[in-house]
């Protein structure tokens, strides 16, 4: 990563915990990883907080739902390592590649609910153009999506709009296919905590 | 609904008002995208607009300005949460008055 304290400037304690979780998965600590614990009292535990009620917490879209939408988000953003990141984390919450890749492909084509794809392109606007507008809600709200999915897309929207940014702006190294199948795994069974 | 957007509201109070290496009229501007002395106002700007747009040179030339690592990492967060915090705030303000709209 471009800052050397978030390559090499954590406690012995972290440095002991992120060897183990080398050895148990065979695999580098992802940064999206090494990110939340430095100095994590500022910004790692309250993300960790928010992004875990955002994407496990109580909600009517599924997990896989929320995945794909930060999947999309991520992909809206051009955010390579956050789109295979998320983009694996959905498939295996669906146990439906096809599906996600379908929706980052085309959405208007995928083969989706349609209160699914309205609010994701009420997401796409939103992250491309930073604003969006009451018609914009209004059509998502048509299209049978209550108010409360609605906040909860945009909780999801918040966090990978942050997340995007400090992927990008602090340069995480981007695994291959195997490493983001074992990142997957991990957020299915543990989560953000 | 209101558990996220409480957490939301923690994030930024613990990144904006907590203890920091920067000062917190610095992480307020970096926040804000507001005008920042060069190189940093490019880095944050970047973060804030075109965050796939930035450089090893954009870091390292705001390194050799004098900031340390420490409050380059913070600034950077700020940023990145102040952008998500508009975008989030616009669309619950637009989702409020559709509601509004709906309800009357």
């Amino acid at each position: 990563m471009r800052l050397e304290i978030l390559n090499s400037g954590y406690t012995f304690g972290t440095k002991v915990l992120f060897a183990f979780i080398q050895l148990a998965s065979r695999r580098p600590v992802p940064d999206a990883a090494k990110l939340v614990f430095y100095r994590a009292d500022f910004y790692g535990e309250p993300m960790k907080l928010f992004t875990h009620e955002a994407m496990r917490g109580p909600s009517a879209w599924s997990v896989g739902d929320r995945e794909l939408m930060a999947a999309f988000v991520s992909k809206t953003n051009m955010s390579e390592f956050c789109i295979g990141a998320h983009t694996a984390t959905a498939a295996g919450a669906y146990h439906d590649q096809a599906r996600v890749a379908a929706v980052l492909s085309n959405l208007e084509t995928a083969p989706i609910e349609e209160p699914l794809r309205a609010t994701l392109r009420m997401l796409q606007k939103l992250t491309r153009e930073h604003t969006v507008e009451e018609a914009d809600m209004r059509r998502v709200l048509d299209s049978g999506v209550s108010r409360a999915q609605i906040d909860d897309a945009l909780a999801v929207c918040f966090a990978f709009n942050t997340t995007n940014r400090l992927a990008d702006a602090f340069g995480f190294f981007v695994p291959g296919p195997r490493g983001f199948e074992s990142g997957a795994k991990y957020l299915l069974s543990r989560g953000y905590k | 609904m209101e558990e996220k957007r409480t957490a939301q509201r923690a994030l930024v109070t613990r990144v904006l008002e907590g203890d920091g290496r920067a000062s917190r009229a610095e992480r307020h501007d970096a926040f804000d995208n507001a005008t920042l002395t060069e190189p940093l106002h490019g880095l944050i700007s970047k973060v804030a607009k075109y965050p796939t747009l930035t450089t090893d040179d954009d870091v390292a030339a705001v390194k050799a300005s004098g900031l340390s690592e420490d409050q380059i990492f913070e600034l950077v967060v700020c940023a990145a949460v102040g952008q998500a915090t508009r975008q989030y705030q616009n669309a619950v303000a637009a989702l409020t008055v559709a509601i509004s709209d709906e309800g009357s």
